[in-house]
């Protein structure tokens, strides 16, 4: 197989892996764990995306669920159209493609000895979660890390047993809500804004990790400019049309900032003059 | 290097005689009442005094579809790496410009072997233009002229060619055609002149700001009212992207064979006029509004992709999309002069 030319890479050309696990966490969303074929294992920071492609079907990015600290890779594709619904169909060993990892990263180095309070709106937990498991896994190099999580009903929550690992630790804060209240659910109802008030780090000094879908980054942004929070300490996961990952095809622009490649991870204070954002 | 000079029966032979070598031809011949770039199989059909081609050169470099690998379905995939060699016959100073640009820009970064390995096939014999169009403005956007990225730069004076040979591929070339001279002071002068003609003549429309005050200009027009009333006319037809040689946004999809068994991922030319280029699953559309996707455009001409290659402006003034443009929209010089117009600058 020739992948070289003029000593170059194909950019656009996946990596076989292999899915080791997989079970679904609700109804439409599908966890995955990946190994390479290659045996070697994925290199990536938190924050980052790959594209996700099986051939005669097409490619997506999807965010990196997974934490570098543990071996494999872990994605969770939504359900929503022609690829996914593929990928949902996919068993334990077979196929995946894979390239990347793509894109910025969460500010692990800065946020050191800072507060964490991650902010996850539905899906965007996902990749919240890469950078939650990495910090859990570097736990003294953190202060107090708050988890708000704001799913649509009951039925939609993602990573239940693991969140109810997270509960049970005394070294972290979780906060759940779900919009529609539920019989069999007696914890708080409401939007994720919501629990911004509840949080108890010091928010101005905190380092805020914002996932979400586009309606909430809005009124969650809104929410911390009345808590005073330095829109430096500010971190959108911003998604967009993407197609080939690496800053040529255009799709995935926000004004002149390339989402692929300056993206996803924006600190907010970056973006105050970049109107398409948010 | 040299630069020499041929007559135009001279030139002719060495073109017949590339026609009927094993390389392979591209140029710029008659197609109705127009002219386009096409594979040259007779040297009498080469055309260096047309006006301009209804698309650009860049399709060489970047097919409006083209294989980036074949795959089994649902498994591995092997990379398609093109490596037939071009000559590329007749490429304007414009066009040229806006290759250089596009060459820059697929190589920075993440290196698109697919474009350079296309592109480093390809020997470009350049020609000044002869017949200016009827919507040109190159002379505004500095791009009359050209000094950088063929092999061959062509110069019509009289009955001959001044032959600047630029590399040395190009001068293997020149090394061929019989009856090449050194070209002579007054030679070099008629070329002079061409040029200056040119930088006069291809100004069919007038920017009134030098091109390198654009990016400038747009810090301070995001919400003029221009994009929303030329806007309110567009079809969202995307052909002033087709057209537009340093348009090189793509799609990319995957087509499976008869057989069902295996495929080839393709990437075509898209357009970030069209609806849906900025849409994502559930429908949500990023760039909604005509008039949003009006603006990109203009600001990826003017500021965007020139932030990405040192402030080059990325209209290199061809006029193609002023002459695409059924709604009469199009036309950059139009848009940036009544933003120049109408704003307040300091
Ligand atoms: C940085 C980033 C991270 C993402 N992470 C995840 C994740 O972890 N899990 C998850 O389920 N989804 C994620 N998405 C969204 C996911 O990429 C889309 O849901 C997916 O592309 C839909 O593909 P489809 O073919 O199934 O959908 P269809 O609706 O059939 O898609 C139709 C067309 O739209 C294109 N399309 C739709 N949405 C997007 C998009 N966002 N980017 C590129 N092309 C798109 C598809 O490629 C296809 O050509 C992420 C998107 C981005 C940009
Ligand atoms: S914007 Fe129009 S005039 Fe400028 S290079 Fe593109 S097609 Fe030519
Ligand atoms: S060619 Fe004209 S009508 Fe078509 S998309 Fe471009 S501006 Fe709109
Ligand atoms: S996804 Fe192609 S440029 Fe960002």
């Amino acid at each position: 197989m020739c992948e070289c030319s003029n000593g170059n890479k194909d950019i656009y050309l996946p990596e076989l892996c292999t899915i080791t696990k997989r079970r679904m966490l609700n109804g439409t969303e599908l966890f995955m764990h990946l190994e390479k074929d290659s045996g070697e294992d994925f290199d990536y920071i938190p924050g980052q995306f790959v594209e996700a492609s099986v051939a005669g079907i097409g490619e997506a990015p999807i965010s990196i669920s997974s934490s570098p600290t543990q071996k494999g890779l872990e994605l969770v594709v939504r359900n929503v159209g022609s690829l996914t619904k593929v990928i949902h169909g996919l068993e334990v060993g077979d196929k995946l493609g894979i390239r990347g990892p793509y894109g910025s990263t969460y500010p692990l180095e800065e946020a050191k000895g800072k507060d964490l309070v991650f902010i996850c709106g539905g899906i965007g937990l996902v990749p919240q979660r890469s950078f939650i498991r990495y910090a859990l896994d570097h736990r003294a190099d953190y202060g107090d890390i708050t988890i708000l999580i704001g799913t649509k009903c009951h039925e939609m929550r993602l990573f239940r047993e693991e969140i109810a690992l997270w509960e049970e630790r005394k070294d972290m804060t979780v906060m759940e809500t779900i919009d529609e209240g539920h019989d069999c659910w007696n914890g708080n109802v409401g939007v994720v804004t919501t629990l911004i008030p509840k949080v108890e780090s010091h928010l101005p000094n905190s380092q805020i990790l914002v996932c979400g879908p586009p309606i909430m980054y809005k009124f969650v942004l809104m929410a911390l400019a009345e808590a005073e929070v330095p829109q430096e300490n500010i971190f959108v996961n911003l998604e967009r049309r993407m197609k080939c990952g690496v800053g040529k095809c255009g799709h995935c622009q926000m004004n002149e900032h390339y989402v692929c490649q300056d993206g996803p991870v924006f600190r907010y204070s970056d973006l105050a003059h970049v109107p398409e954002a948010i | 290097m040299s630069v020499s000079t041929v007559t135009k029966e001279q030139f002719k032979s060495f073109v017949a005689a590339l026609v009927d070598s094993d390389q392979n031809v591209v140029g710029v011949q008659a197609k109705d009442d127009k002219f386009a770039f096409g594979e040259l199989t007779d040297a009498n059909a080469l055309r260096l005094d047309y006006d301009v081609t209804i698309l650009p050169p860049k399709k060489y470099m970047l097919p409006q579809r083209e294989a980036l690998m074949n795959f089994e379905v649902a498994g591995a995939a092997e990379s398609v790496q093109p490596d037939e060699k071009m000559v590329l016959l007749g490429v304007h100073p414009y066009d040229m410009i806006a290759i250089n640009q596009m060459d820059e820009l697929f190589s920075q970064g993440e290196y698109d072997t697919h474009y350079m390995n296309r592109r480093n096939n390809i020997t470009i014999i350049a020609c000044d233009v002869v017949t200016d169009s009827k919507n040109v403005f190159a002379a505004s956007m500095n791009s009359a002229t050209c000094d950088t990225g063929y092999d061959i730069l062509l110069t019509a004076i009289g009955d001959a060619y001044v032959v600047d040979a630029a590399t040395d591929k190009g001068q293997a070339l020149v090394d061929m055609m019989s009856g090449a001279n050194e070209a002579t002071d007054a030679d070099l002068k008629k070329r002079e002149a061409v040029h200056e003609k040119n930088i006069a003549a291809l100004n069919k429309h007038e920017l009134e700001c030098k091109p390198s005050f654009l990016p400038k200009l747009l810090e301070k027009a995001y919400d003029h009212p221009v994009w929303e009333e030329r806007a309110r006319l567009c079809y969202s037809c995307g052909s002033c992207n087709q057209v537009c040689p340093t348009c090189y946004c793509f799609d990319v999809q995957d087509e499976v064979n008869w057989d069902l068994k295996t495929g080839t991922r393709c990437r075509a030319w898209d357009g970030c006029l069209l609806t849906n280029f900025a849409t994502v699953a559930g429908d949500h559309n990023f760039r909604k509004k005509r008039a949003d996707r009006f603006r990109h455009r203009l600001y990826r001409k003017g500021k965007y992709v020139p932030g990405k290659i040192d402030g080059q402006i990325a209209c290199v003034g061809c006029g193609r999309c002023v002459t695409a443009c059924t709604a009469k929209i199009a036309n950059p010089v139009e848009v940036y002069n009544t933003i120049l117009e109408t704003t307040e600058l300091r």
